[in-house]
């Protein structure tokens, strides 16, 4: 992976921006010693590592416009940083570079059931907002599989999904207001506590926009009343073409799951070795979830089994009991830890149209024979968003790079069938140099164009998202 | 007026363009500042590229009338789900719509509150910015975080960063029932007691509205016929003891009762109409209050008390004026709103926007239409426009 060679110049003056963000931070919010930035070199995208400048911790909206003034002046590089869970390497630093970590920014600053809102900061986790609310019967709904961790803040940036957003949306559908800094430390109040404001949209526009237009300190987040319950069905098909066929008549009858998840052959079989949930051994298995009163759930279940049976499923288990959901769920929830048992795995988030779902799964399968390694399918299958795990060992010389072309190959595929790169995961760098797969020339010089009105110098986040040698002259400045 | 039929024709026609640009779709939601400009029209590109009911995915171009694109979701019993609005009742215009426009004005109707407003369902869009050239953002699957969201961006954006030329939906189920709950409310807090408690239960309404003229308060549900039952039933429990529930299942008047509402049909005869979005607490708290003290204008409040519309006949009009020396019914439409865009932001009243809907075309082009930004946000918003549309071609001045 092309990182940018370091600005020397920055790197020199390294003593003097230290002093200077010293003045406007507490000693213990500035992180220098080289020993100690190593804690920031890379995010959950760990192949690839830097160690940054420095590190800061600011713990207020204006603690972060005065460090992002000073990185302006001094033509700082700057890389925001949630809790690092991304997986494309949203916050993987560069030598020249201050990393803005938000996790001092952790409070919930205003609760309001009537209006069904919650400010926070957003250092805060993704699962403390849930937290913050649950005990008067609310939820936040996106919930990203590492929720226990995720801040906001990178919820925003990457505008993360999870396993519900078939009914409920992702970050963009969930956020209702911002305290947005700019790169040359401007604060400004996006939005609020009511919907859709009669200018640009730009919550829509700052929400996914990996931490490039500006640095958010503070949201307010719609919440939810939790519903009665939730009880899924597990069934098996014998080729993964009845499953899509099944999700998509499920589909057309009317009900709206909030779950659609999808396994095949080589998923299930290493997470029954690994967790033993009680999976038919079947090339392909699906877990619809559905919520509601009692009643309501029997009555959503009941038309979603009659449209399985005419599918003809090796398997149909309806979960009568909160234990026999749980079981039901283990598996899923385990797949990638059996995974990470078998081998070292890299986790692919492309999502297709969900029609192609057969073909892209057996052109798959033919890659994975052609490049020697295994692949496992994970699918949130609903909305499409794929998630091949591709297993390789990292000790072995030469298995990255063939994982990472078997990777690429998979995410020009879901281009090819209609698809994209990245369903919830965002570019970062992983996905940086397929971009013109995906786009035409006018396509990013829109997206360039964007970029340039927030951050003209080309300061925040600068070496993410797009190919390097579309924004090399705007980096140079 | 330039028809293109197809979208290299309309891209060359922005880029020879020697001249600003008004760029029309079916011509039916003339909001705004009022635009100078050669009419370009987006309605030659019309027609159904992809519908994929079991994808609940739909691409068709921006040009395609909205009678056409509902008509080939109902067949699918599918629907747009965000329930856009009909301006032609209350701005007295003619023509089709096009679904462009809804787009372009992110119209969105009494569902927003439960399923998102028109750009929440809106996945792709391909669009001719101000050089001419062919923009694509976004594409045809709903879970995409690929690059930036320009999808977004262009919602709302009212022909002022590009003309959109196809636009790609997650579209939904549409349900097998409705029912709605009708409350006999007598003020304004027993109206929002009603729709706040409602929108904490879990019972999912999907429309919730008060009709002060009809003293009533309207609580939609929508579902399989079984679970709208029961949560009609569960509804009317914890509504009892503000008064009388009467709930109506017919399909027809459901339709009726809630088209009514989205097309605030209360105020079609009213020459100036607004539209004030706020948190329903600060709607409730402050801004009734405010209003009732100021003048009683003819109102109708939706989106379970986020979004309140207000009309204005001539007469309560020229009422208003004298408080600013003045005696005319148009000095006492921008005197009031100013007051209206004024007190949007007064922190004690919890902040929101208002919009000038309806009013002549010499109103408009006095006042800022739209609740005017921050200077900072203000200042992004030229950015754009000069990026996107470096020759001020593409609807200038239309949003300030």
């Amino acid at each position: 992976m092309d990182m940018p060679v370091p600005n020397a110049a920055v790197i020199a003056k390294k003593d003097h921006v230290v002093a200077r963000l010293k003045a406007v931070l507490p000693d213990d919010a500035v992180i220098h010693d080289p020993a100690e930035t190593r804690a920031y070199e890379c995010d959950a995208l760990t192949v690839y590592r830097c160690p940054p400048l420095a590190a800061v911790l600011p713990s207020s909206t204006e603690e972060v416009a005065a460090v992002l003034r000073i990185c302006h002046e001094e033509g700082v590089p700057v890389v925001p940083r949630g809790s690092g869970t991304s997986l494309a390497g949203g916050a993987m630093p560069t030598a020249d570079s201050v990393i803005l970590g938000v996790a001092r920014l952790n409070a919930v600053l205003d609760v309001d059931y009537d209006n069904r809102v919650i400010r926070v900061q957003t250092g805060r986790t993704n699962l403390s907002v849930t937290g913050a609310v649950e005990e008067e019967g609310f939820f936040y709904a996106p919930d990203p599989s590492s929720q226990l961790a995720c801040a906001i803040a990178g919820n925003i940036a990457m505008n993360s999904g999870g396993a519900h957003c078939l009914k409920y949306g992702v970050t963009t559908n969930n956020l209702l207001g911002v305290t947005l800094v700019l790169m040359d430390g401007t604060v400004v109040e996006v939005g609020g506590a009511y919907l859709d404001s009669g200018g640009y949209d730009w919550l829509g526009l700052i929400c996914g926009s990996e931490g490039q237009l500006g640095v958010v300190t503070e949201a307010t987040l719609r919440i939810l009343p939790k519903p009665e319950g939730a009880r899924p069905v597990l069934m098996g098909f014998e080729s993964s073409e009845v499953a899509g066929a099944c999700v998509a008549d499920i589909i057309k009858a009317g009900v709206l799951p909030v779950a659609i998840e999808f396994m095949d052959r080589p998923c299930i079989r290493a997470t029954e070795a690994f967790a033993g949930a009680g999976y038919p051994d079947c090339e392909a298995l699906l877990i619809v979830e559905v919520e509601g009163s009692p009643a309501e759930i029997d009555e959503q279940l009941g038309v979603i089994c009659q449209i399985a049976r005419r599918h003809d499923p090796v398997e149909l288990r309806e979960s009568r009991s909160a234990e026999e959901s749980a079981r039901i769920w283990l598996g899923r929830k385990s797949a990638f830890g059996a995974m990470g048992q078998i081998n070292d795995y890299m986790c692919l988030d492309g999502t297709i149209p969900v029609s192609s779902l057969p073909m892209v799964l057996r052109r798959i399968g033919e890659m994975s024979k052609a490049y020697g390694l295994d692949v496992a399918n994970v699918f949130h299958a609903g909305d499409g968003n794929m998630h091949p795990l591709i297993l390789f060992d990292a000790n072995k010389p030469g298995d990255l790079e063939r994982c990472e072309a078997f990777g690429a190959d998979i995410l020009k595929l879901c281009v090819e069938v209609g698809g994209c790169l990245t369903g919830e995961h965002g570019v970062g760098i992983e996905k940086r140099d397929l971009m013109d797969v995906q786009f035409g020339p006018a396509d990013i010089e829109a997206q360039l164009r964007v970029k340039d009105v927030f951050d003209p110098q080309w300061l925040l986040n600068p070496a993410k998202v797009f190919p390097l040698e579309a924004t090399a002259a705007r980096r140079a400045g | 007026m330039i028809r293109p039929e197809t979208e290299a024709e309309l891209a060359e026609a922005v880029a020879s363009a020697e001249e600003p640009l008004r760029i029309v779709g079916g011509g039916t939601r003339p909001v705004g500042q009022p635009v100078e400009g050669v009419a370009l029209s987006v309605a030659g590109l019309a027609g159904v590229e992809l519908y994929e009911p079991g994808a609940l995915t739909l691409v068709v171009r921006a040009g395609t009338p909205l009678a056409e694109v509902e008509r080939v979701l109902a067949a699918e019993g599918q629907r747009l789900a965000f329930e856009p609005m009909d301006h032609r009742g209350l701005l007295g215009t003619g023509g089709d719509p096009t679904i462009g426009g809804v787009v372009a004005a992110n119209v969105s109707g009494p569902r927003r509150i439960q399923a998102g407003a028109c750009r929440d369902a809106l996945i792709g869009v391909r669009f001719i910015d101000g050089r001419g050239q062919v923009v694509r953002n976004g594409g045809r699957v709903m879970k995409n975080v690929t690059g930036y969201d320009l999808v977004k961006l262009m919602a709302g954006s009212r022909g002022t960063l590009g003309v959109l030329t196809e636009v790609a939906f997650k579209v939904l189920p549409a349900p097998e029932s409705a029912a709605t709950l009708t409350l006999h409310v007598e003020d304004s807090g027993q109206a929002f007691d009603a729709m706040t408690r409602a929108m904490k239960s879990p019972c999912e309404v999907s429309g919730a509205a008060w009709v002060p003229g009809a003293r009533a308060v309207h609580l939609r549900l929508e579902g399989f016929s079984g679970s709208v039952g029961y949560r009609t039933g569960r509804l009317t429990d914890l509504l009892r003891d503000l008064g009388e529930v009467t709930v109506e299942t017919g399909a027809e008047a459901n339709a009726a009762l809630w088209r009514a509402i989205r097309d605030a049909e209360a105020l079609t005869d009213h020459p100036y109409v607004w539209r004030v979005s706020m948190a329903p607490g600060a709607m409730r708290a402050g801004f009734m209050a405010d209003l009732d003290r100021t003048a009683r204008f003819d109102r109708l409040v939706d989106w379970a008390g986020g979004l309140c519309w207000i009309g204005m006949t001539e007469a309560q009009a020229a009422e208003y004026a004298p408080r600013y020396g003045a005696d005319d019914a148009a000095s006492g439409a921008i005197r009031f709103h100013r007051d209206l865009q004024e007190a949007m932001v007064d922190p004690e009243l919890g902040g929101g926007h208002a919009t000038l809907v309806k009013g002549p075309a010499a109103l408009r082009a006095e006042v800022t239409v739209f609740q005017p930004e921050p200077a900072p946000l203000a200042a992004l918003a030229r950015g754009l426009r000069a990026q996107f549309d470096p020759r001020g071609i593409l609807n200038p001045g239309l949003m300030g």
